[in-house]
């Protein structure tokens, strides 16, 4: 390719990468101050009067990271995978395009109520906290910005798929568009929680709210939201890990049947995050508790497919014997070495999160600082860190230039898994152990109590070595973008091929229909009576409150 | 199943988990039957009426038979109402809780007791308190400015 075909597309994807990893960036100043007021050294007085509160801080935590950081990268991203696996450009370019102007829009709206201390109601904003109508308005655009990327992405694969009678998806972009579908169809519970109750409220249409029932949607988005986020990483770890390993993918039928079961079992347990809410029947929650070990399944084939795909890289570089292979692979490569990092620590968390979902240790676990462990396994690792490794080819493709510093990206890598480790541990314990809660300004509390401050000094530590590795990390993309040599050759995105081809793979692994019917039926068999009981009963009583 | 065939690792090492699924499945089953309770519909109080109406009015604590004992509580910013419970070790205690304002949450160190308190509902839970001794009760949820001051303690006597 000598004329780049996908101008227009990776400017989009640049914008995509650049407005999340500035996101990341801001958001994760808070981090460290978090974790130093936990143990006593509150540097907040030095923020004032920008950031007027602890309680500010950690909504703009929660909100540019997981909420920013993760929808920018993930549309960007996913953009670029779509048009380069199908060799496509978008078919109607403005879809996309007007997509991007409105996720931007909103999260200029969303973030001046919480620079001003206006909308200081966590990321999950539960009424009767009020927060300034910008700031749902905000969120609301940026969800349906997103939902317009999607739609850009199906119409190319529609026109992708009359072009191509019979033949095969390729894997990539299947996961690509299908990670998308899923969205749609999960946020459709904010989108309604937003148009129904929170924003006409925040605007006194309505006097009152039922914060039930806004939690109850808020959920049936937040769970799913969880694999709208690790999905664009499975596309990574199925679809471009085994080539830079230099193996291939192990299965293609089973990769698919994975994403296809996520799309199918993602959204019906989302009741595993209101165990213990009160007004909701314990038979429908146990439905979800079920369903919830259900969709642990296709996370284990994946374990399998991808450990087996990079096995086969690993003896194709000449590794022996049953873990030589592990040595051979390209460690030194920190594409690589992040990604395998994060699928170490998902193991980790994947075995938190069964524990979460069982019931009974729940009730021992709920809104303590075991899920704020959990939580920065699986989303602020096993994420956060693969697409820090997608970046570090992606980014010199977008930008044309050499990777700034191999070496530090290297580190990087390994002081993220040094950091985390003690930081990840520490929480899980002291939730587990002495029920310490989250979201709390603990250095302020009456209750500290003196036993917990070692794991807080350790979990201290581990967060601020965190926090370097995420400098380390900055410094790296800032040097290639601006600084660095330009590449000789584009960077190319990494295309794992199938041990076998992709031209075997069964028809019905590769047609919509049945999978879409199947999601919307457990939808409706796991959400419609407990919601259609809530809605029923409904009662607009609760009025807005400012309280912070 | 026409080409789709399974490397036969691939499929012990998927019946191996849909085993061990199975296995979590019936261990939450288990607990769902023995004696394992989550809140589920307890009534409703409007917010604004909780401060007015019984039970949560006056909040208090009953005495419902020997050693059983009902706990009313409000949650609200930020303060519980009453911040201090005091019963007889051995006893059962069945809390009631609501909120007349924002979202609140309650969790006793040492016990099984966690719960969302959400205004408009009534959140109930169950423990028993067997030691004597202290024990603190928190607010688990975000609920303003001062989140974090938000506390009391059920205190357990020893029997005399
Ligand atoms: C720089 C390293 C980081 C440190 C030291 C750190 C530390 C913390 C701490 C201590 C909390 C709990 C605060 C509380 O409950 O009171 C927290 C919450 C959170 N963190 Fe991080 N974090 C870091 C990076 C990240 C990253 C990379 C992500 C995700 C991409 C992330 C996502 C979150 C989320 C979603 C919450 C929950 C906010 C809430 O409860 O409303 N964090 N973080
Ligand atoms: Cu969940
Ligand atoms: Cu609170």
């Amino acid at each position: 390719m000598a004329e780049n075909d996908f101008r227009l597309e990776e400017r989009l994807t640049a914008w995509h990468i650049g407005i999340a990893l500035g996101a990341l960036f801001l958001g994760s100043w808070f981090g460290p101050l978090q974790v130093l007021e936990h143990i006593g050294i509150d540097l907040y007085g030095k923020l004032a009067p920008g950031i007027k509160s602890y309680y500010q801080g950690l909504s703009l935590h929660g909100v540019l990271n997981a909420l920013v950081w993760t929808t920018f990268f993930i549309t960007g991203f996913l953009t670029f995978c779509a048009v380069h696996s199908l060799k496509m450009k978008l078919r109607y370019p403005w879809v996309n395009i007007l997509g991007l102007v409105l996720m931007v829009a909103g999260l200029l709206m969303a973030a001046a109520p919480l620079l001003l201390n206006a909308a200081t109601v966590l990321y999950t904003f539960y009424p009767p906290l009020k927060a300034n109508p910008f700031f749902y308005i905000g969120l609301t655009l940026v969800v349906v910005g997103s939902w317009l990327t999607g739609f850009g992405l199906y119409f190319t694969l529609a026109g992708w798929r009359k072009a191509h009678p019979g033949a095969r998806t390729p894997l990539i972009a299947f996961g690509s568009v299908l990670t998308m579908v899923m969205w749609q169809i999960a946020s459709l519970g904010i989108a309604a929680e937003m148009l129904f109750l929170l924003i006409p409220w925040s605007l006194g249409m309505v006097q009152g709210t039922d914060p039930l029932l806004a939690r109850t949607l808020f959920w049936f988005t937040g769970h799913p939201i969880v694999y709208f986020w690790l999905l664009p990483a499975y596309v990574s770890w199925y679809g471009m890990l085994p080539k830079q390993a230099g193996g291939k993918l192990f299965s293609d039928p089973l990769a698919r049947l994975a994403f296809w079961l996520f799309l199918v079992l993602s959204i019906p347990v989302g009741l595993h995050h209101q165990f213990t809410d009160p007004g909701i029947s314990p038979t429908w929650k146990a439905l979800h508790a079920i369903l919830t070990y259900a969709v642990t399944f296709p996370s284990l084939l994946t374990a399998f497919t991808v450990i087996a795909s990079l096995e086969l890289g690993g003896r194709a570089r000449g590794g022996k014997g049953l873990f030589g292979w592990i040595r051979k692979l390209p460690w030194k490569d920190p594409s690589f070495s992040a990604q395998a990092v994060a699928m170490l620590i998902f193991a980790l968390g994947g075995v938190g999160g069964i524990i979460n979902a069982s019931y009974s240790v729940n009730l021992v676990v709920h809104n303590t600082l075991w899920i704020v462990g959990h939580f920065h396994l699986t989303l602020g690792t096993a994420v956060t860190l693969s697409f820090i490794g997608i970046t570090y080819w992606l980014v010199p493709r977008l930008a044309g230039k050499e990777l700034w510093s191999l070496r530090a990206a290297r580190i990087q890598v390994w002081l993220w898994l040094i950091g985390m480790l003690p930081f990840s541990l520490s929480h899980h314990f002291l939730g587990l152990r002495f029920g310490v809660p989250r979201r709390t300004m603990l250095g302020a509390s009456p209750y500290l109590s003196p036993e917990w401050n070692p794991l807080l000094i350790l979990a201290a530590l581990g967060g601020l070595l965190l926090w370097a590795s995420l400098l380390l990390y900055f410094f790296v993309v800032v040097g290639t973008v601006f600084g660095s040599r330009k590449l000789a050759q584009p960077a190319e995105m990494p295309v794992a091929e199938a041990l076998r081809d992709a031209r075997e793979t069964p028809a019905w692994l590769d047609s919509w229909r049945p999978w879409l019917v199947a999601t919307i039926i457990l939808i409706l068999l796991s959400y419609g009576p407990p919601l259609i009981d809530l809605v029923r009963s409904a009662d607009l009583s609760s009025p807005g409150l400012r309280v912070w | 199943m026409s080409g789709f065939r399974v490397d036969p690792y691939e499929k012990g090492w998927m019946l191996a988990s849909a085993a061990i699924l199975l296995l979590f499945l019936l261990a939450v089953a288990a607990s769902a039957f023995y004696g394992f309770s989550l809140p589920g519909h307890e009534g409703r109080v409007a917010p604004g009426r909780s401060a007015v109406e019984p039970p949560f009015a006056n909040p208090l604590v009953v005495e419902r038979g020997p050693g059983r004992y009902e706990a009313y509580l409000r949650a609200q910013v930020w303060a519980f109402v009453p911040n201090e419970i005091r019963v007889p070790a051995g006893s059962t205690v069945t809390f009631y809780l609501t909120s007349p304002d924002v979202q609140h949450g309650f969790l006793i160190e040492r016990t099984n007791v966690n719960v969302m308190v959400v205004p408009g509902q009534v959140s109930k839970i169950t423990s028993r308190f067997d030691e004597p001794g202290e024990y603190r009760f928190l607010c688990q949820e975000y609920c303003g400015l001062a989140h974090h001051v938000m506390f009391g303690k059920v205190v357990v006597e020893p029997r005399s």
